[in-house]
């Protein structure tokens, strides 16, 4: 496993643009991929949610996963970072699945926001003690950074809609992770917000992490997205580059879905 | 407002813990009482004169004349002091106990409603006026507790030759509790209670309740107290408990008996020291 | 109703004159419950905790004891410790009957389930809306504890608070128990269940309105913890 880690860490660490600090962490990143899942299968309530999914993907940067309302995105996202056990199949991060070693280096914002009955701080500092000292300053920069240090004292759940997520990406974003995994987390930002969060996303793959970006924004994917993975009924129905998936989708519902017609 | 709470209940607790191991101090024993006696005040005036004299702390506990025994029993005492003869005779007889000491007596009264639906008020036959309670079917309520003045109660049922559990329920009302508290379901509902005087003397709740049955020789209230034997109670502290029994017994602790008076009303008549001279004589 | 009149005034004029033996009886009860309850909340969060965050066969049996020993009668468990407690049962060598030790034991064993019981509730509740999280952040178990545990601290309060209200007016235990003796194990609920017996019914009222004040004082204290709780939504 490790040699598989070793080799691929040194392809990634080329391509990514880092200052010291994050060198180790731009290695481990890219220790994750590939990510292979085979044959997944997640069934409850006797429907087969997730449906036998194949999926490979070995490129770094911006992965969007797009499909109409319940298609299972929300459940991929739980499968892949291991929140649940697959009915059947398997994940495998570079070999291994997602245990919580593997947790460790991930993070994962919900698409429905988890916060602490907290401050804003105390969010962030909960997370920052969990790997070691918290640290004020970085922690005051990833406020910053999300628009947030003003709020730095409110309870958290006090907060609107959007800057809930925004603190969600924050809070993820403290944990250094290598691989982020961000469900809808513009879904109800305003239209800065957006720019901001993709801003950071972008940074964010920049360094070297893997980024699985849930979205339903055609704009949104096209900008940020550099490969688009389409799910329907549990199954992925096109898994191709960004620019192939908006300018020649082969699938008929990857068609409808994106010329705005019900996809069932 | 909210520190000042916190550090009062932080005291309290801090008070609680180290109070809590510290039972009843060394110079003290428990008294295994009726409730007679610690409701009428008895003890609260001639417990402070035995204090001051011998620097003994005694613990009452006010219970029924039954539990008063079965506590006892189970060496939870050091002195038992109640009223019921035979039952404190069995008591001594089965070894719970040194020796019994008539200590003093008053006597049970009849008190009803002012409608007196049995027509008994101004009698002074307890049977005659529970053989009208029963043939009226006139409310009557009962300790029904096992006390001292509830086997006293049946005592004289039978002799009146009346079975009152056949109205259980109906005329006659057993409320399983204290005598102050079947006072206040008898005044409450206007049922004939049967108490001894100096609970009565000494209730405030009377309502508009009086005495209608007094003066009949069986209706006589005899008080004992007794030394729990160490013999089946290690634990009991001997030599305090025998000190108070000692005391009561002693002309200066019938003199305190005697002198207790409520609303200028003698309440317990002190008859140790005749019994011990009849004894001696 | 002229002994509500008479019991206010009575009240009034016992707290105003600030009578010793009745501040003795409600230090005496403050003592007591006071302790019981920082006995219960240590053992019963700690249960409740315990329950709420592990899986384990026979769990729901266990819950099922934690609700039905809520509504334990306070006579019942004052029989079970004065049987325990008495020098003919099993715990009769330590002499703690009519102690205010014995009080607090049979008012620990009175409000330990439920605040188990509710505190299992609430930190399973804070433990299930965490726990995706949790388990993404990989949060140790001690951790993740220790957050829902202070994450819930106001519900908790409220728990204790509960307990507290309970074990204060609870007379069948420490009647039994403590057997209300004077300036040793007499508290509100026994002094007032006396004066009663007495038929000095507006004395017992005071008694009652004063227990009544003191409930109230705890409770409005609880409530304004909550609302606080409730503006920093941290409810
Ligand atoms: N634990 C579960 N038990 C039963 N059904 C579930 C469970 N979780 C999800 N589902 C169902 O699985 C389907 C996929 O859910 P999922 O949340 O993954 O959808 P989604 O693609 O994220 O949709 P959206 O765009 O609305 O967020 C839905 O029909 C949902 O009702
Ligand atoms: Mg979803």
């Amino acid at each position: 496993m490790h040699d598989v880690a070793l080799k691929l860490s040194g392809r990634i660490a080329d391509a990514a643009s880092s200052d010291a600090a994050t060198d180790a962490a731009v290695l481990n990143a890219a220790a994750l991929l590939p990510l292979v899942v085979r044959n997944l299968s997640f069934r409850a309530g006797g429907r087969s949610l997730i449906d036998a999914l194949d999926l490979e993907i070995t490129a770094p940067g911006v992965t969007t996963v797009m499909g109409p309302n319940g298609a299972g995105k929300s459940l991929l996202l739980r499968l892949l970072h291991g929140l649940i056990p697959p009915s059947a199949g398997e994940v495998l991060w570079a070999g291994m699945p997602p245990d919580r070693e593997v947790q460790k280096q991930q993070a994962m914002v919900f698409q429905k926001p988890v916060l602490l009955r907290r401050s804003v701080a105390d969010n962030m500092d909960f997370v920052m003690k969990l790997a070691g000292a918290p640290d004020v300053e970085r922690r005051d920069s990833l406020l910053q950074e999300v628009g947030l240090l003003p709020l730095s004292a409110q309870p958290a759940r006090l907060l609107s809609g959007g800057e809930q997520q925004r603190l969600s990406l924050a809070r993820a974003l403290a944990t250094n992770p290598q691989v982020l995994l961000l469900d809808e987390p513009t879904a109800s930002l305003d239209p800065a917000s957006v720019m901001t969060i993709e801003r950071i996303v972008k940074d964010a793959s920049g360094r070297g992490i893997k980024i699985i970006f849930v979205t339903h924004d055609l704009a949104q994917a096209k900008r940020i997205a550099d490969e688009v993975v389409f799910l329907h009924q549990g199954r992925v129905a096109e898994h191709a580059p960004a620019a192939d998936f908006f300018e020649r989708p082969t699938s008929s519902v990857a068609c409808d879905y994106l010329a705005g017609r019900i996809v069932l | 407002m909210m520190r000042m709470v916190v550090v009062a209940a932080v005291a309290a607790v801090v008070a609680g813990l180290s109070a809590a191991p510290a039972s009843a101090s060394d110079k003290s024993i428990i008294v295994q009482s009726t409730t007679s006696t610690a409701n009428s005040g008895l003890y609260d005036y001639i417990l402070p004169i035995f204090k001051k004299k011998t620097g003994v702390n005694v613990n009452v506990v006010a219970v029924g004349t039954g539990q008063a025994i079965k506590n006892a029993q189970n060496c939870d005492g050091d002195v038992l002091l109640v009223h019921a003869k035979s039952s404190e005779e069995k008591f001594v007889g089965e070894g719970y106990g040194v020796e019994r000491f008539d200590l003093m007596y008053n006597d049970f009264v009849f008190v009803g409603p002012p409608s007196d639906p049995a027509g008994i008020a101004g009698t002074n036959d307890a049977e005659a006026a529970m053989k009208a309670i029963a043939d009226k079917r006139a409310l009557f309520a009962s300790r029904g507790d096992d006390s001292g003045t509830h086997k006293k109660e049946r005592k004289l049922w039978e002799a009146a030759g009346v079975d009152p559990s056949r109205g259980s329920g109906k005329w006659y009302r057993e409320t399983g509790s204290g005598m102050g508290a079947t006072l206040n379901v008898g005044v409450g509902m206007g049922a004939y209670v049967m108490t001894d005087r100096a609970t009565w003397i000494s209730f405030k709740n009377r309502g508009d309740f009086k005495i209608v049955v007094e003066g009949d020789k069986n209706l006589f209230n005899q008080y004992g107290v007794i030394l729990v034997n160490q013999a089946k109670c290690p634990h009991v502290k001997s030599r305090l408990g025998q000190q108070f029994v000692n005391w009561l017994l002693s002309a200066e602790g019938q003199q305190a008996i005697g002198s207790y008076r409520r609303s200028g009303q003698q309440l317990f008549f002190p008859n140790a020291v005749q019994q011990a001279m009849e004894k001696s004589g | 109703m002229q002994d509500f009149a008479e019991a206010f005034r009575l009240a009034f004029s016992l707290v105003l004159s600030g009578d010793a033996d009745l501040f003795e009886i409600i230090w005496l009860s403050l003592q007591v419950s006071l302790t019981a309850l920082l006995i219960s909340c240590v053992i019963g969060f700690g249960l409740g905790t315990v329950v709420a965050l592990s899986r384990f066969p026979g769990r729901g049996g266990v819950i099922v004891l934690f609700n039905t020993l809520m509504g334990l009668p306070p006579v019942v468990v004052g029989l079970l410790v004065y049987l325990a407690l008495s020098r003919a049962g099993p715990l009769g060598v330590l002499g703690l009957l009519y102690t205010p030790a014995a009080m607090i034991i049979a008012q620990s064993i009175l409000i330990t389930p439920i605040i188990a019981a509710l505190s299992r509730q609430i930190v399973e509740d804070l433990f299930c809306e965490y726990d995706e999280l949790f388990r993404s952040l990989t949060v140790p178990l001690h951790t993740a504890m220790a957050a829902v545990l202070w994450d819930a601290r106001y519900s908790l309060i409220t728990v204790a608070l509960a307990g507290f209200g309970r074990a204060i007016a609870e007379v069948g235990a420490v009647m039994i128990v403590g057997g209300n003796i004077d300036h040793l194990t007499r508290v509100m609920t026994t002094a007032i269940a006396l004066e009663t017996s007495k038929g000095d019914l507006s004395l017992a009222l005071a008694l009652g309105i004063v227990l009544l004040a003191i409930s109230m004082t705890v409770n409005a204290l609880g409530l304004s913890l909550r609302s606080t709780a409730g503006r920093q939504a941290y409810a």
